[in-house]
């Protein structure tokens, strides 16, 4: 269990420097991204998304569980209205503020902290969602 | 053209992706978790909600591990911030109202959705799913039309 939240812990270290070294942790990097003014981010999906997908995909063909035991969880979403509304809502407030959920932690990392009241607002939106329309 | 479409160089964008796939790799290898992002909010509520949604198994069970990872993410940053960072600390311009209306859009959506740029983004498109690939399309396009609405009404910072 320990050594479990370790792993969690490093990972999550690696998570935070690599969005701070790509710049999300800056709102204006972010929204000169969706103004088409520098395109680097595509970039950072890119890579991330492609070396998270060599090794979810390679690691369960080696070994039967994970090193730490347990098993190799799946992500199960079915798409529907929801997911779509949602990720509408989610790129207006994106594109308004520069902010996402991951990257705002590491704003706090690098000082950044207005966005504090931008997380703050996070967890507002979180609650009214779970709380109205579930 | 490339430095038209990459003024600030390709290197920072590529070598920080890479660095936060092997942290979410690292943690797949070695626990069989998805580590993602706006999940956080749902099962921090929890600890407070008596509401069924948030009161709901998966986030109850996941809380424990997401509450290491937010803080961990923060410490990273920071890390790099002390060392690598050729700029050092840095605070955002952006009016608040933005970092407000923005918030609060941001934690709704993506809970609607279930999934972010981290869970729909990486994780989701990295497991090959199609439900992600369309979420992720859905909030880029929605995103850089905001932004250049936002742009174009002469809104700034």
């Amino acid at each position: 269990m320990r050594l479990r939240n370790l792993i969690l812990f490093i990972g999550g270290l690696f998570f935070g420097f690599g969005l701070a070294y790509g710049g999300m942790s800056q709102q204006e990097i972010v929204l000169s991204f969706l103004q088409l003014k520098d395109l680097g981010l595509i970039l950072l999906l890119g890579s991330s998304a492609g070396v998270t997908a060599l090794i979810i995909n390679l690691v369960p063909k080696m070994l039967k569980t994970p090193v730490l035991g347990g098993e190799f969880g799946k992500r199960r979403r079915t798409l529907n209205k929801r997911t779509i509304i949602g990720a509408t809502i989610f790129g207006v407030g994106w594109g308004l503020s520069g902010q996402c959920p991951g990257s705002s932690l590491a704003s706090l990392g690098v000082g950044n902290l207005p966005v504090l009241i931008g997380i703050a607002s996070m967890f507002l939106g979180a609650y009214v969602m779970g709380r109205f329309f579930t | 053209m490339f430095l038209v479409m990459f003024p600030l160089g390709i290197f920072p964008y590529i070598i920080g992706g890479i660095v936060i796939g092997l942290g979410v790799g690292l943690i797949y290898m070695f626990t069989g978790i998805h580590a993602t992002q706006s999940s956080f909010f749902s099962t921090t509520i929890s600890y407070f909600s008596k509401i069924p949604y948030f009161q709901q198994k998966a986030y109850r069970e996941s809380r424990g591990w997401r509450n290491i990872f937010a803080m961990s993410v923060v410490i990273g940053a920071f890390i790099y911030t002390i060392t690598l960072s050729p700029t050092g600390f840095f605070t955002t311009s952006v009016q608040v109202w933005r970092l407000v209306v923005g918030g609060l859009l941001v934690g709704f959506g993506t809970r609607l959705s279930r999934g972010c740029t981290s869970g729909h983004g990486i994780s989701g498109l990295a497991s090959l799913s199609t439900t992600s690939a369309y979420s992720v399309a859905t909030f880029l396009a929605v995103g850089i039309v905001t932004a250049l609405l936002v742009q174009a009404l002469g809104v700034t910072p």
